[in-house]
């Protein structure tokens, strides 16, 4: 057992644990504001640290490199810390402390039990760091349950809103039968192999049985329902509305980037020969996600659900890169992953502070924002667009990397279908920005504390610097890319 | 007749096809959430029979089944305290009532 690889999931667990403690120390008339003050330091100086973890690349032929992966290994191939592994952490640790930084004022303005809201993100958090390491199916398993039963909870955590418990409870049950088909999969690969690590899995001649074929195909089912992948992915409107606007964030941003993950490697380390006659069934799913998720999202009024829609299709864009499986496809999947936490800060920011103050998010309810707020409005259009991957923001340069690496391997198809649909979806972001712009004032302001600010500040320069500067950001992803496709 | 592993894959597969219609056909979201248990209790069946019947060396299948109970209980507890708020908000507990959001 070498306890220095899961040093950062402890540290997130022992923080979880400091939020449930200091929620029950401090006094029922305190804010909880302190608790998410602490969590964000502890969390961002983690982050950094993070950085002096990357290991260099890594020689299959050269005795000496791999020894010095086989020390990242937690236990018995459980659980791999590698440059992959530390890339995907990193993108939740930031998604983490941008959620922090802007739900603290919603936190105490809507909510009731505040501690309690800490607590679960972070182990939510600690899921998704487990699923980005998971190289058993065990592993993957339990930080799925860990991150989508601390979701079901959060999504239900305002007390009072009809819409938030309707929507906990449809998660719940979808959640829960989604989780029940995976894990059926697991238990057929299990009997075809007899084994439950990817490295062992892949290695037995028995998945090709048709035993071994129907548990890759549950799986995969498995993982579609919580990526959202139409045509699985009738939850995800009715959560992403009814959750708290910063869980709605969280949900858009963490959750589905960790079940990418656990999909990436999953399909390229498990099943790594099987996994590629499944590529052209991927490029369609892809398709239909970016075309119905794209034309849904211009039939709503309510902009969370219309994010919602959006998100399915953005979810279409990052399997564009696994359709790829390569280190260009990857590489492009986990930049386009990075760039969307930006995107996704500054718009659900926004969003957070109008739900807060004006009780729902309707078109009606942004309309004139850039007169009460035109710092929010400013950021959201910027948000916006980088969603829809407009040149100057780093959605273009994330799309640019996206179809090249797709086009490479012959699926000119995919990138004409994923070009069309972002020109579509240009049209319903830009009706929020007129909404916003030129839509009536009622003549309110709204408030903004310094913690949002500086939340869509730092959220808008990074999808600008991303944009304009995209080398920094793709050296990394490179460096993570490399792991396991070459 | 010997009991093989077919029998058990067998039992599994129709315990799981039971548990898949009781979410699909049943209103209570208590029924439902039965129907999901009866779903990841067929997972358990199949994961020790092929540990069971299967020459495999270490006992993971098993621990797999273990784990697989200790993460179905939290489900449920957690749907059940669902199941509470929603009958809280609305006096009744039947899914077919949830439909204020739509599109």
């Amino acid at each position: 057992m070498n306890f220095a690889a899961i040093s950062t999931e402890i540290f997130i667990l022992g923080m979880g644990l400091f939020a449930i403690v200091m929620d029950l120390v401090l006094p029922e008339e305190e804010s909880r504001k302190s608790i998410g003050g602490v969590l964000i330091f502890a969390l961002s100086g983690w982050f950094l640290y993070m950085f002096t973890l990357y290991h260099g690349a890594i020689n299959p032929l050269e005795p000496a490199s791999m020894a010095a992966l086989t020390d990242r290994f937690f236990y018995q191939g459980l659980y791999l810390v590698d440059n992959y592994a530390l890339f995907f952490k990193q993108l939740f640790i930031l998604a983490t402390v941008f959620t922090l930084l802007f739900a603290s004022d919603y936190v105490q303005s809507v909510l009731r039990y505040r501690g309690e809201f800490y607590a679960l993100l972070l182990l939510a958090l600690l899921g998704m760091c487990v699923l980005a390491s998971a190289t058993d199916f065990l592993t993957v398993f339990l930080g799925l349950e860990l991150m989508t039963i601390s979701f079901y909870v959060l999504t239900g955590a305002r007390m009072g809103s009809k819409d938030s418990s309707e929507a906990a409870v449809k998660y719940l049950i979808v959640g829960s039968v989604s989780t029940a088909v995976l894990l059926y999969g697991i238990s057929l690969v299990y009997g075809a192999v007899g084994r439950i690590q990817f490295l062992e899995v892949c290695r037995s001649p028995h998945l090709f049985f048709p035993l071994g074929i129907a548990g890759i195909t549950l799986v995969l089912i498995g993982f579609f329902f919580k990526l959202s992948v139409i045509p699985f992915h009738m939850w995800a409107p009715d959560v992403y509305q009814g959750a708290p606007t910063p869980i709605t964030a969280m949900l858009a941003m963490g959750s589905k980037a960790a079940g990418i993950a656990a999909m990436m490697r999953v399909l390229f380390v498990a099943f790594p020969l099987l996994g590629l006659y499944w590529l052209p069934m991927l490029a369609v799913l892809c398709a239909l996600c970016m075309i119905f998720g794209n034309i849904m999202a211009m039939r709503q009024k309510d902009v969370k659900r219309m994010l919602a829609y959006s998100s399915i299709a953005q979810a279409g864009y990052m399997m564009v890169g696994i359709v790829a499986a390569d280190a260009d496809g990857m590489k492009a999947v986990m930049f386009y992953a990075m760039l969307y936490v930006f995107a996704n800060v500054g718009a659900f920011a926004a969003l957070a502070v109008v739900e807060a103050q004006k009780g729902d998010t309707s078109h009606r309810a942004v309309s004139g924002l850039a007169r009460s707020a035109p710092v929010l409005a400013a950021v959201m259009t910027i948000s916006l667009l980088s969603m829809a991957g407009i040149p100057p923001t780093a959605g273009f340069a994330g799309k640019l990397y996206l179809f090249t690496a797709v086009v490479d391997q012959g699926f000119l198809w995919l990138a004409f279908v994923g070009f069309v649909m972002s020109m579509i979806s240009v049209y319903y972001y830009l009706l929020v920005a007129k909404a916003m712009y030129l839509g009536r004032w009622d003549g309110s302001k709204l408030e903004i504390s310094g913690a949002v600010r500086a939340a869509v500040v730092l959220s808008v320069l990074a999808t600008v610097v991303v944009g304009v500067w995209p080398e920094k950001l793709a050296e990394l992803t490179n460096l993570a890319a490399n792991t396991f496709l070459r | 007749m010997t009991i093989g592993l077919t029998h058990y894959l067998l039992l599994a597969a129709v315990l799981f096809a039971i548990g898949m219609f009781g979410v699909l056909s049943k209103r209570n979201i208590i029924a439902i959430l039965m129907g999901i248990e009866l779903m990841l209790n067929a997972v358990n069946i199949n994961l020790i029979a092929f540990n069971r019947f299967l020459p495999v060396h270490d006992l993971s299948g098993q621990l797999m089944a273990l784990f697989a109970i200790a993460v179905g209980v939290a489900e449920v507890a957690v749907g059940i305290a669902l199941a509470f708020r929603i009958f809280y908000d609305r006096e009744t507990i039947n899914v077919d009532e949830l439909n204020r959001m739509k599109g």
